[in-house]
């Protein structure tokens, strides 16, 4: 449990770091860190197939997706990257200051709440429920991504010349 | 350190929402539109760490996976659409500044 703890402090200090990060470039590299965090910890929780997709998609596909679109769009000249920088900083320096803030004030809490009962049962193995039980969300999943991908063609449609 | 349910529920739950605070600081005070996808980004791990804990304590952790990896193809296709429309504006008006959005018709 303590390791996990440790993952979870890493994976917010992980996420604060993509906000308030100077660079997009840096912030998907958080990001990407965060997913792979949120990752193990999974792992730990005994969710070893859904971390091996958040490891594949959310830290490898979107950090992939993010850093090529940062590279398609224009670069700052340096006084002006230095004035966004300036002006961005005044809008996100208190975000620490709320997150240690509220870090101190949950911690202070701890404790003091008790969430009842918890019913424990031994659930059924992830494949067995994925394919067998909940097959209408494999259905949504595949008219999801089906919409994803006419949405991504319409998107990127050239214009017709006339 | 206390491994009690209710306790474990607590630790879980502090975490998310100090994620949940800093997603949701990000979307609202930036202007630049790839950084309110990543402030969403992170708002959509806060709720997969819940869910992922909640499968932790119960010990369903079948059902609970079962639906972070459905969140997980949302998500994907939710970004994937996104970041196309964040494209199509900077196409448009050479910048990432939410404020263009306000400017486009229909």
């Amino acid at each position: 449990m303590d390791f996990i703890f440790v993952l979870l402090v890493l994976f917010v200090c992980a996420a604060l770091w993509t906000v308030m990060a100077s660079s997009l470039l840096l912030s998907s590299i958080g990001l990407a860190a965060a997913s792979a965090l949120l990752s193990v910890v999974m792992f730990k929780c005994g969710a070893q197939l859904a971390a091996v997709f958040e490891l594949s998609v959310c830290a490898g596909l979107i950090s992939v997706l993010f850093i090529c679109t940062v590279s398609l769009t224009e670069a700052m000249d340096r006084k002006q990257s230095r004035e966004y920088a300036r002006e961005r900083m005044s809008r996100f320096w208190p975000l620490p200051a709320v997150v240690i803030l509220l870090s101190f004030a949950l911690a202070r809490l701890s404790g003091k709440f008790n969430f009842g009962t918890f019913v424990s049962f031994r659930g059924e193995d992830v494949r067995n429920l994925l394919w067998n039980v909940r097959q209408l969300d494999i259905l949504g999943q595949i008219i999801i991504l089906m919409v994803g991908v006419f949405g991504v063609v319409i998107l990127f449609r050239e214009g017709q010349k006339k | 350190m206390n491994h009690s349910p209710s306790a474990l529920l607590y630790l879980f739950g502090t975490f998310v929402l100090l994620v949940t605070v800093i997603g949701i600081y990000c979307v609202v005070v930036t202007q630049n539109l790839i950084r309110a996808l990543i402030g969403l980004e992170l708002l959509i791990k806060a709720v997969t760490l819940l869910i992922v804990a909640v499968g932790f304590i119960t010990g369903n952790t079948g059902l609970t996976q079962a639906m972070v990896i459905t969140l997980i193809v949302v998500e994907v296709v939710i970004m994937t659409v996104a970041v196309g429309v964040v494209i199509g504006s900077h196409r448009r008006s050479g910048s990432l500044s939410a404020k263009n959005i306000a400017n486009l018709k229909g």
